[in-house]
C-alpha cells in the first residue's frame, strides 16, 4: 500500500534551513542566471541579426551604369570618361521603377532597367535618385557632392525574388547589352556577416552551456556541503526507515527553492541591461528605437524571445537545482546499507 | 524472527591498506517472534556491532542474516527501508535530532511512514505522557536532562509499535523507578509479540528481570541460554 506523507509543510527534520543557507546558494545562482540571461540575449540577438541580414541584404545587388544618358549601343564605347556633350541627367529618371525603355533604342539606363525587368528571379529594380546618390557620397565628398558636377554613374538597386539567381550570367548579359555596367552583389559580404553572426550565436550557446554546467556544479557543491553538515541527522532518519527518495526529496525541495529565488533575482537584475542592449541593437535588427521615452516603452521594445528567456530562467534554475540535488544525494546515499 | 547463521562482521577500512580485523566471528542463533533476550558481555565484546547488524546499520561480511523473515544478505537495498520501519532502536547516546522538539523527535518514525498528521499528534502526545514528558513536549534535547532525553529516545523507538526492539543500555540514565517502568514496557511489548533484545552491563537489572541471554566474548557467541 502506498501511503501519502502528510507531514507538516514546515517540518525540517534534516535541519536543511541552516545546512543549505538561504544566502550563498541563491547569490551564486543569481550570478549564474544573470550570465545566462546575457548569453541567451546574445544567442537571440545574433540569430535575429543573421536572419535580418540574410532576408534583407542577402537577396539584393546594385548595378552601376556609367554614362546613363548615352544612347544604348552594342559596341563598347570609351569607358574612362564620358563624352563632353553628354546630356545632363534627367532628375525625372530617378524614380522610374522597372522602366521599360524602348529596348535597343533608349538610353543606357533605360536599356539596363528594361533588361533587369525582363530577367526572371528579379523582384524590383529601382534607380536611385540624385538625392539618394548624394546621400551615399556625403561621407566621402561632403554635403556639396551634388554641386561638383561629377560624372556619376546611375545606380540601380535590385532586389531578387529568387536568391539562387545566376548573377554571373546576368552580369554578362548586361555587359553585352550595356558595356561598362558593373554588377555588385552583396551576397559575399552578407555571407561573411551571417557566418560571423552564426559564430556569435554558437559562442553564446556555448557560454550558456558553461553557465548551466557551473550552476549545476555550484548546486552539487552546496548539496555535498549540506550532506556533510547533516550526516548524523541523515543516518538517524535513514535508520528510522527513510528511503533514498525521501531524503533526496528533502534536499531537492530546499535546493529547488533556493535556485528558483536565485534564478528570479538574476533575471530581474539582467532586465535593465537587456533593455539597454535591445535599444542599441534595434536598428541593426530591423527594429526601431522606441520613440517614447519611458519604462513601459523600453520594456515593450524587448523582443519576445528574450522575454520568454527571462521567464524561463527561474524555471531552468529550479530544474537544475532539483535534478542536481536529487542526483548528488542519491549517489551519496548509495554508500549507506 | 531473527536468525544469524555463521555471521561474521568486518568494518570497511577507510584510508588504510589491507583488510580490517573481523569484530564478530561465526555468530549463529535464532530468536523466535515475541521473545525477550538480554545481550551480555564485557566492553568490546561486540554487543553494539551485533545490535547494528540487527537494526540493519551494517551488512554482514559473511554468513546469512534473517531479520523479521527477510534474508538481509540477499534482499535488494530498496527493500530495507520498509524493514527498518519495523525495527525500533534505543541508542546508548540517544541520537535525538537537536533541532527538533521532543514531540517532533518522537513523531519522526510515524511521519517517515507517512501516517496522517492527526494520528501522529494523538499517538505522540499519548506516548510522551506515558514516559512522563507531557509538559516537555516542545522542549529541545538541549533543554532536557539525560534521563529525559533517554525517555524521548525510548518513546521514539516504540511509537511505531515495532516487531523488533533493540536497545543498547536503555536504562543507563534512568533512576530505578524509571528503569522499572521501562522494563515493564519492554516485557509488555514482548508479550504482545515484539522481539526484544537489550544489551546491558547492569547486573542488578538483569537479576531483577531474569530472562534468556546471549553471551558475547571477543566477538564470539559463548552462550545462549
Amino acid at each position: 500500500m502506498t501511503s501519502v506523507s502528510l507531514r507538516p509543510s514546515g517540518f525540517d527534520e534534516l535541519g536543511l534551513r541552516r545546512a543549505l543557507s538561504d544566502r550563498l546558494l541563491p547569490f551564486l545562482v543569481a550570478a549564474m542566471a544573470f550570465l545566462a540571461a546575457l548569453a541567451l540575449a546574445g544567442w537571440v540577438g545574433a540569430a535575429s541579426l543573421a536572419r535580418e541580414w540574410q532576408a534583407g541584404s542577402g537577396s539584393s545587388l546594385t548595378v552601376q551604369v556609367p554614362r546613363p544618358g548615352d544612347p544604348a549601343q552594342r559596341d563598347s564605347g570609351p569607358k574612362d570618361a564620358p563624352p563632353k556633350d553628354a546630356p545632363p541627367r534627367d532628375a525625372s529618371e530617378g524614380d522610374s521603377d522597372k522602366a521599360s525603355g524602348s529596348a535597343a533604342g533608349g538610353t543606357r539606363i533605360e536599356r539596363t532597367l528594361s533588361l533587369l525587368a525582363g530577367t526572371p528571379g528579379i523582384d524590383t529594380a529601382r534607380r536611385l535618385s540624385d538625392a539618394q546618390l548624394t546621400d551615399l557620397l556625403r561621407p566621402w565628398l561632403g554635403a556639396g557632392a551634388g554641386r561638383l558636377d561629377l560624372p556619376l554613374p546611375a545606380v540601380v538597386a535590385v532586389r531578387l525574388s529568387d536568391p539562387a539567381t545566376d548573377l554571373d550570367a546576368l552580369a554578362r548579359r548586361l555587359s553585352a547589352e550595356v558595356p561598362g555596367v558593373l554588377v555588385e552583389s552583396h551576397g559575399t559580404w552578407v555571407g561573411r556577416l551571417t557566418a560571423l553572426a552564426r559564430s556569435l550565436q554558437a559562442c553564446a550557446g556555448l557560454a550558456l552551456l558553461l553557465v548551466v554546467g557551473v550552476a549545476a556544479a555550484v548546486v552539487a557543491v552546496a548539496t555535498r556541503s549540506g550532506l556533510s553538515a547533516r550526516r548524523a541527522a541523515i543516518e538517524i532518519v535513514h535508520g528510522l526507515g527513510a528511503t533514498d527518495g525521501y531524503i533526496a526529496g528533502r534536499f531537492a525541495a530546499r535546493a529547488t527553492l533556493l535556485a528558483t529565488i536565485g534564478g528570479a533575482a538574476g533575471a530581474l537584475l539582467a532586465l535593465p541591461v537587456l533593455v539597454a542592449l535591445a535599444g542599441l541593437a534595434a536598428p541593426f535588427a530591423g527594429g526601431s528605437v522606441p520613440a517614447e521615452q519611458g519604462v513601459i516603452a523600453f520594456l515593450a521594445a524587448l523582443p519576445t524571445p528574450i522575454w520568454a528567456s527571462l521567464v524561463a530562467l527561474p524555471a531552468g534554475a529550479a530544474a537544475i537545482g532539483f535534478v542536481t540535488a536529487q542526483g548528488t544525494v542519491r549517489r551519496w546515499l548509495r554508500r549507506m546499507p | 524472527m531473527v536468525r544469524f547463521e555463521g555471521v561474521g562482521l568486518r568494518y570497511r577500512a577507510i584510508g588504510r591498506a589491507g583488510r580490517s580485523p573481523e569484530v564478530l566471528h561465526d555468530i549463529s542463533f535464532t530468536l523466535p517472534d515475541g521473545v525477550f533476550r538480554w545481550l551480555l558481555g564485557p566492553s568490546g565484546a561486540g554487543k553494539t556491532s551485533l545490535l547494528r547488524l540487527m537494526y540493519l546499520a551494517v551488512a554482514p561480511s559473511r554468513g546469512h542474516l534473517t531479520v523479521l523473515g527477510t534474508d538481509v544478505s540477499a534482499a535488494p537495498r530498496r527493500a530495507l527501508p520498509r524493514l527498518r520501519r519495523r525495527i525500533g532502536v534505543v541508542f546508548q547516546d540517544f541520537r535525538l535530532l537537536p533541532h527538533l522538539s521532543a514531540f517532533d523527535n518522537v513523531a519522526l518514525p510515524l511521519r517517515i511512514s507517512g501516517r496522517p498528521e492527526g494520528q501522529v499528534r494523538a499517538d505522540v502526545t499519548e506516548m510522551l505522557r506515558w514516559v512522563g514528558l507531557a509538559k516537555r513536549i516542545e522542549a529541545y534535547p538541549s533543554q532536557l536532562s539525560g534521563g529525559e532525553q533517554q525517555r524521548v529516545a525510548i518513546a521514539r523507538a516504540v511509537i511505531a509499535r515495532p516487531s523488533l526492539l533493540v536497545a543498547d543500555e536503555p536504562t543507563g540514565n534512568l533512576d530505578d523507578a524509571q528503569a522499572e517502568r521501562l522494563m515493564q514496557l519492554l516485557h509488555e511489548m514482548s508479550r504482545l509479540g515484539t522481539t526484544v533484545v537489550v544489551a546491558t552491563h547492569n547486573d542488578r537489572l538483569v537479576a531483577r528481570h531474569p530472562a534468556p541471554a546471549l553471551l558475547l566474548e571477543h566477538g564470539r557467541l559463548t552462550g545462549h541460554h
